[in-house]
């Protein structure tokens, strides 16, 4: 496919009217490779996590274009074109961890023998086989959080959107679950958007870390890791943490982040994730 | 000498347990052991001090009323409890309709609250017997309505206040899904309210027994337990009229505690976030 997995053209967003206006993303252009694993990155409020509802389509920009796979947001999410993920695992606490992972399957009408399968696939992938009767609330955070995964990536999306999907964990857990992730990446081949604010972990995961800048949110640069000398998002391993690629990116990042003198005399933003 | 969670030990609690498991001895035997004391302190008051049973008959006399009238009583008991029970059921349908229309239309939910507010503050029996001229005398229709309002009002009340818990990172997962309107209600929005729908139905169940009896009291039909109590008072029968109250008791009991069992199974993993 020859489509680009997102898309986006001059967009902008802008909250509420007139007076009490909040310019939440200036002028954003993106574009996220098929299969490409492309990081967020900035304080907060700087728009990252509202640029990705965006592309997913759980809000509209004020002006600009944004393009799935070639379609138009809306249709993309129609076309359940993308996975979701969010730093709330967002589970049904009355639905086991199956019936969690399996609702968009059901939502759009799978037969159960397809469902049945595609459940127990998934359930090992993200090793819960043990706890497939389990319901959320007997799972520590990583493992609904694993569970969440699982779910975003019930109907195997080519895009995968992960709004600070670790967030909410402590570093150990952290770290494994970045190692599993992209492991997961490696075997499903899908491009990520994923919104974070921990730099390490951007650029353990990415291929390209996007920095972005709050008031207005804007890209401020995009850093390529792999240019660094690291190897693809998809073909790492946790070595990568100690290479020495791995601390120049960390640096790169670090430098656009507090680097620009707009950033350091941004009032405090309003997260509106 | 592992650290790593046992998956083994984790799973085994799987199993929903409800949290009556969990009372402790001493939680039930106390209040027992207060009955027994008032029963005895009421049994020895009342023949040292010679009280006539109009005032207050002992509990001795009252078992005897009881044993011997048992097949009454439990006819009595089964007429207003069958009354309590329709109404019940049939006011728990409207509350939760009527709740989830409100939740759905601001409108309806604006119409709705100055007239939920004033069926609140009415004593819903006083309507009694202007249903028994609406409905006939001879039929239970009007317990059975009145009984059913006295229900729906905290029915409606609850629910609605269940269906507004909904979460908003659910509500993004069922956009992000293109779920249609019913498959939101279904899978995300009545599950939400269900705990809340059964405490509001825990509330009304004493209401519907209170309120199907004491609609006795205004006519109707012969049968049910508010009339045997007018009637054996009005013969002066008193401690026949206790013994029917204590059915009463009973009843209301009942009701409370099926109504208590089947909320608990329903909140169960509704724990406290």
């Amino acid at each position: 496919m020859a489509d680009p997995a997102i898309s986006v053209t001059g967009v902008d967003r802008i909250f509420g009217k007139s007076r009490k206006q909040v310019v939440a993303l200036k002028d954003v252009d993106l574009t996220v490779a098929a299969g490409e694993f492309v990081s967020l990155i900035g304080p907060s409020g700087c728009g990252k996590s509202t640029l990705l509802r965006l592309v997913a389509d759980l809000d509209t920009p004020t002006t600009g274009d944004i393009r799935v796979f070639g379609k138009v947001a809306r249709q993309a999410r129609l076309d359940q074109d993308y996975g979701i993920a969010f730093q709330q695992a967002g589970l049904l606490p009355w639905r086991t961890v199956a019936g969690n992972i399996e609702l968009p399957l059901k939502l759009h009408g799978a037969d159960a023998a397809v469902r049945k399968n595609r459940v127990a696939e998934l359930i090992e992938l993200v090793g819960l086989t043990d706890f497939a009767k389990s319901h959320p609330d007997q799972l520590s955070g990583g493992m609904q959080q694993r569970v969440a995964i699982a779910r975003a990536l019930a109907e195997s999306p080519k895009l995968l959107l992960m709004d600070e999907p670790f967030g909410a964990l402590d570093e150990i857990t952290r770290e494994r679950m970045q190692n599993e992730l992209v492991k997961i990446c490696a075997e499903t081949g899908a491009a990520v958007l994923f919104v974070t604010h921990s730099i390490p972990e951007a650029v353990f995961l990415s291929d390209r870390v996007v920095v972005m800048s709050p008031r207005p949110g804007r890209i401020t640069g995009i850093v390529d890791v792999r240019a660094d000398g690291l190897a693809g998002a998809h073909d790492r391993t946790e070595r990568a943490r100690d290479e020495e690629g791995f601390f120049h990116a960390v640096a790169e990042v670090r430098s656009l982040l507090h680097g620009t003198p707009e950033t350091a005399t941004a009032a405090r933003g309003v997260d509106n994730r | 000498m592992t650290t790593a969670v046992d998956p083994v030990a984790a799973g085994r609690v799987t199993r929903p347990r409800l949290p009556i498991t969990d009372v402790r001895w001493s939680t039930v035997v106390a209040p027992l052991a207060l009955g027994a004391l008032v029963i005895v302190g009421w049994e020895l008051l009342v023949n040292a001090a010679d009280i006539k049973p109009f005032v207050l008959p002992a509990p001795s006399a009252i078992w005897e009323q009881i044993t011997g009238n048992t097949a009454n009583i439990v006819d009595g008991s089964v007429v207003t409890g069958r009354n309590a029970l329709i109404g019940m059921l049939g006011g728990a349908v409207v509350g939760v309709i009527g709740a989830a229309l409100a939740g759905s239309f601001r409108l309806i939910d604006q119409m709705a609250a100055p007239v939920v507010a004033a069926l609140a503050v009415i004593p819903i029996v006083a309507l009694a017997p202007v249903l028994y001229s609406m409905f006939g005398a001879a039929v239970n229709t009007g317990r059975i309505i009145v009984a059913g309002i006295s229900v729906a009002v905290p029915v409606y009340l609850n629910t609605l206040r269940g269906i507004r818990q909904v979460r908003a990172v659910h509500r993004d997962l069922m956009t992000a899904y293109a779920a249609g309107p019913l498959q939101v209600i279904r899978a995300v929005t009545l599950p939400t309210a269900t705990p809340y729908v059964f405490t509001g139905l825990r509330v009304a169940s004493s209401l519907a027994v209170i309120a199907a009896l004491i609609a006795e009291y205004f006519g109707g039909p012969i049968g049910g337990l508010g009339k045997s109590i007018t009637s054996s008072a009005a013969s002066s029968n008193y401690p026949l009229a206790w013994a029917y109250v204590s059915g009463a008791i009973v009843l209301g009991l009942l009701f409370y505690v099926v109504t208590l069992l089947v909320e608990l199974w329903f909140s169960r993993h509704h724990k406290p976030a």
